[in-house]
């Protein structure tokens, strides 16, 4: 068979050779296509292109209730489900006005924290196949196995959890799951050490990661890099700390930072987030206080669509309908509520026109922002950083795309 | 600073711009001309008693039927070092639906931008690379826009018929003769 006709010959020295990365190369993490312009090694020019994921998640919320639009929320970055679904949930209780029982914002903060432990074991997993070592992988999977059985056991679905309700919680916890939870937290900060030891000052994974995709606090916060990716370049940006929302105020955790911004620190930020975010689990398990998980507010899973319209009659009574009829509905208005996701800060904007359906939902998603932040951080650098950088900002397509 | 305040401080810094301020939830939104926008948004990051360094997120509205301005874009601003926020809502009309990039300002509205011109066909002057994100270059129509139906285009997009074409072309593939004519 000839294949010398498909090789790529440069026709002058100094010519720019075009290599379309993706999007079905293994370490680009899902459909993210980059075309790099190439001269030798280095790139010089990086174009990533999206959009091969996209669902129009935006355009089904608009047409649905606030209840149905929820799920949805699971399918964006579906490594970490639950966080997706309390960012939703408490955009949503912003925006209607609903305050959820104290039990139920411990339960979700709980969840919330699991599943940052669970997305930033797959991330550890990765990135760390991606940079070439393999047992981190096998390792990182066991741990996380745990956290998806865990979940199982809560809601019933490993990924796509759908596990909050607007003004609380879908099931209570059982006596059995907490358990097993302190069993996990209390086995965790160990398998965090096993992962150093294998990885933290090997002199292979330094070379990899030290010094590559610099980003200075300014560059970062330009590009509008939110969650690890900003932190590992030392801005203390953390929504948890900032706008705290559900338990968070009530619970004590530090926001780990980076000084030199490169992809060493944004590890070793995500590395400390697991003994952070052990910590708040097994204060919440300490913390949790008895009561109901379900707001008496809270919405009928069937919103009413339309507002009711009662025709203005001249008579007394007819005008008292009319007023009573309109309470049910809810308030005209916007918000935006951001929250803090594994891969950064998750943003819901909601504008409502008083109807059960939101006239407008978009999904601020951290990913989709790293991604558009990939050329300020490869080019320059050599194509085999690019790998690193793609791992080391943590993106997840279904996010990204939407 | 409040965010009252923070918006009673634009209005008079730019009396002519600001339309109105609502309160929702104790978010406040400013709501300004879209003429002068680039101005606003540098005033509100530069000024010291601002310092709105992060844009927290960029994205279109449409409001068919509901207001005398069909679109308007939203700013959602965050001061880091300061914690206060503050929504600015840019007045679009629907017969010329262009305003300036703040690409200038933030890096990171490049893509934002992107995507709401992508899905609600509005120009963004001065955006260094302006062309849609998502969707296909050549995908007709801007979906999120009230008007566009729900179940799509009636006639399927070009690209996906000859995806099929040329997967039915694979399908007769003959494996036993040279590479390169499929």
């Amino acid at each position: 068979m000839d294949t010398t006709r498909m090789k790529p010959v440069l026709e002058e020295e100094g010519e720019l050779f075009t290599l379309q990365m993706g999007p079905q190369h293994p370490a680009t993490h899902g459909v993210l296509k980059l075309d790099l312009e190439l001269d030798g090694e280095t790139v010089v020019r990086c174009r990533p292109v999206v959009g091969f994921l996209h669902r129009g998640v935006e355009k089904l919320a608009e047409n649905m209730t606030y209840a149905q639009s929820m799920p949805l929320t699971d399918r964006l970055d579906y490594i970490s489900a639950m966080a997706n679904n309390v960012g939703h949930t408490v955009a949503v209780e912003t925006l209607l006005g609903i305050e959820p029982p104290i039990r139920a914002k411990y339960i979700r903060t709980m969840v919330c924290e699991m599943s940052r432990i669970s997305s930033h074991l797959l991330w550890l997993a990765t990135h760390a196949l991606d940079i070439g070592a393999m047992t981190v992988f096998l390792y990182c999977f066991r741990e996380r196995e745990w956290i998806l059985d865990l979940f199982e056991e809560l809601c019933g679905a490993r990924l796509t959890t759908s596990y909050t309700r607007i003004g609380g919680v879908r099931q209570d916890v059982t006596g059995h799951f907490l358990e097993s939870l302190l069993r996990f937290t209390d086995e965790f900060p160990e398998k965090v050490h096993e992962y150093e030891t294998l990885i933290d000052t090997n002199r292979i994974w330094l070379d990899r990661t030290q010094g590559i995709g610099v980003l200075t606090a300014e560059e970062a916060v330009q590009l509008g890099l939110t969650g690890p990716s900003l932190r590992g370049s030392g801005v203390d940006y953390d929504i948890r700390k900032h706008r705290p929302y559900d338990a968070y105020p009530y619970l004590d955790f530090q926001v780990p930072l980076g000084t030199h911004g490169d992809v060493y620190d944004r590890y070793r930020c995500r590395m400390e987030e697991f003994h952070q975010s052990n910590h708040l689990i097994r204060q919440c398990i300490e913390k949790l206080p008895s009561g109901p998980i379900l707001s008496e507010d809270a919405p009928d899973l069937v919103m009413d669509p339309r507002p009711k319209c009662v025709t203005a009659d001249a008579s007394l009574s007819a005008g008292l309908i009319k007023i009573i009829e309109e309470r049910k509905h809810f308030m005209e208005g916007d918000v935006y509520v951001s929250t803090e996701v594994p891969k950064g800060e998750l943003g819901f904007y909601f504008v409502s026109d008083g109807r059960g359906i939101p006239m407008r939902m978009h999904i601020r998603s951290p990913s989709y922002i790293h991604i558009g932040s990939l050329p300020a951080l490869c080019e320059g650098g050599m194509i085999s950083d690019v790998i690193a950088n793609i791992g080391s900002l943590d993106v997840v397509l279904g996010e990204c795309d939407r | 600073m409040e965010p009252l305040e923070l918006a009673e401080i634009l209005k008079k810094r730019f009396p002519g711009e600001v339309v109105d301020i609502v309160s929702h939830r104790g978010q406040v939104s400013v709501i300004v001309k879209r003429e002068r926008i680039l101005e606003i948004l540098e005033n509100l990051r530069d000024d010291p008693t601002a310092l709105m360094n992060h844009l927290m997120d960029l994205c279109g509205v449409d409001y068919l039927g509901k207001k005398e301005n069909r679109f308007e874009v939203v700013y959602n601003l965050y001061s880091i070092p300061l914690r206060h926020s503050l929504r600015v809502r840019a007045l679009v009309p629907e017969d010329d639906p262009r305003i300036s990039s703040v690409t200038s300002l933030w890096r990171g509205a490049d893509w934002h931008e992107r995507e709401t011109y992508d899905l609600y066909g509005i120009v963004f002057e001065g955006h260094p690379d302006h062309r849609r994100i998502l969707l296909p270059e050549d995908w007709e129509g801007y979906p999120l826009r009230k008007d566009y139906p729900l179940p799509g285009p009636k006639t399927e997009w070009h690209g996906y018929e000859e995806v099929k074409e040329f997967s039915k072309r694979l399908r007769k593939y003959d494996f036993s003769g040279s590479p390169g004519e499929a």
